[in-house]
């Protein structure tokens, strides 16, 4: 019997469970290698030298490349893992965020000191405004 | 006499709020609202004096890699460094732990039915150090020794609210069984509402965060059996954090707390800031 997963209708949302993990596995622990100040130097030296000496699929790479934050979600990398690009690359994580949202940096910051993105609309697949 | 756990603590721990210390720049005009809320909160724990806090977190792949990702770890070390998470580690004191009542901590949990896995090396991010400066300001040393419980809520399934319940009500046994006479706080950390990742990210649910609050007070049996998928559709992906809240309700006394300090502020970055101090009566 399938697995109940019963978040799929929430809008522009990825949840992270097993399945997204198994896809993602080697991009993120290729992200947890950023934790290390050595390795965010050579990535930044050659980042696609760096990204090759990962098992990691060439869409997946690709993604990384061009900072694709919600394409690489959709390839199974988990956003506390992604932001460690976005810090290697000096990103605070409202910039990252921001970067997913379809928003400039300025309308997304502006939205949150706003209060946020209501819920309202954003519940269900189909009332997304 | 034995240990007893005097209070809770409950609060948010995004990161920027972190950098905002560390930078000095609590007093800009964004953060000024945000520290107002904990400065109570900060006279209120100086004069508490606590021995210990067991501090309920969650680590955000800085301790665990998907190579390891476990429910329930509890720190058994003698220390615990902060970490670096990609921006270089915060410029924090370490984390004195106390191994010996962990240990005790531990078996006791563990023969109550609570599989934990149990960390003599971790490095402790975020989720643990932005609480102890919300609350301690910035000390040459932490003024209290400190467990870190570090519950996975990254990979889903996290543990349910109503298993994080128990498991508070198994540490209140757990602390009552040790003999020594510690004043012991249990912080539950994290949330509340907020969505980091896709286009949804930002969202904030006030009326959520809100009645989450009331019902942590009144109605934590009643809030415990809250589905996963409520806090993710309400409260936003990374929202579930908040089923850690649970672990420290439970493991205060069945007699209703008194509400010492109650917050709210949004924004700190992504994310909606809350934050609750009950004491046992």
């Amino acid at each position: 019997m399938a697995l109940d997963k019963p978040y799929k209708d929430i809008p522009g949302t990825t949840v992270f469970d097993a399945e997204q993990s198994r896809k993602g596995y080697h991009l993120n622990q290729f992200c947890m290698s950023l934790m290390k100040a050595e390795n965010r130097a050579r990535f930044k030296a050659d980042e696609r030298a760096y990204l090759d000496a990962w098992p990691m699929t060439e869409e997946q790479k690709q993604a990384v490349l061009a900072r694709d934050l919600n394409r690489c979600i959709a390839l199974g990398g988990n956003i506390y893992f992604l932001a460690k690009i976005g810090a290697t690359d000096g990103k605070s994580f409202l910039q990252m965020a921001g970067s997913m949202t379809g928003m400039t940096e300025d309308e997304y910051r502006a939205m949150m000191l706003a209060g946020g993105r209501p819920i309202e609309g954003n519940r269900r697949v189909g009332e997304m405004k | 006499m034995s240990a007893r756990i005097t209070a809770s603590v409950y609060t948010s721990h995004v990161p920027a709020i972190g950098a905002a210390i560390d930078h000095g720049r609590t007093a800009e005009a964004y953060w000024r609202p945000l520290f107002a809320g904990y400065e109570a909160s900060k006279a209120w724990l100086a004069a508490q004096r606590p021995d210990v806090v067991f501090l309920v977190y969650n680590d955000h792949a800085s301790a665990f890699s998907l190579e390891l990702i476990p429910t329930f770890a509890i720190g058994c070390a003698a220390g615990f460094a902060p970490a670096d998470e990609g921006w270089g580690a915060r410029p924090v004191p370490a984390v004195e732990g106390h191994p010996e009542f962990a240990a005790h901590l531990a078996q006791s949990l563990i023969q109550d039915d609570f599989d934990l896995t149990i960390v003599n090396r971790m490095d402790v991010d975020h989720g643990l150090t932005v609480p102890l400066s919300l609350l301690c300001g910035q000390p040459a040393a932490w003024p209290f020794r400190v467990i870190p419980f570090a519950v996975n809520v990254v990979q889903y399934p996290p543990p349910s609210g109503r298993r994080c319940l128990q498991l508070g009500r198994a540490l209140r046994r757990a602390v009552a069984s040790y003999d020594e006479p510690l004043d012991v706080q249990v912080w539950g950390t994290g949330g509340m509402s907020h969505q980091l990742q896709g286009p949804r990210a930002g969202l904030i649910n006030r009326e959520f965060d809100n009645a989450f609050l009331d019902r942590l007070i009144a109605d934590p049996d009643g809030l415990a059996q809250m589905p996963h998928v409520d806090y993710l559709r309400e409260a936003g992906s990374e929202g579930i954090e908040l089923v850690m809240w649970l672990i420290a309700r439970g493991a205060m006394a069945d007699a209703p707390p008194r509400v010492v300090h109650r917050f709210y502020h949004v924004p700190a970055s992504n994310t909606a800031v809350g934050h609750l101090i009950l004491e046992n009566t």
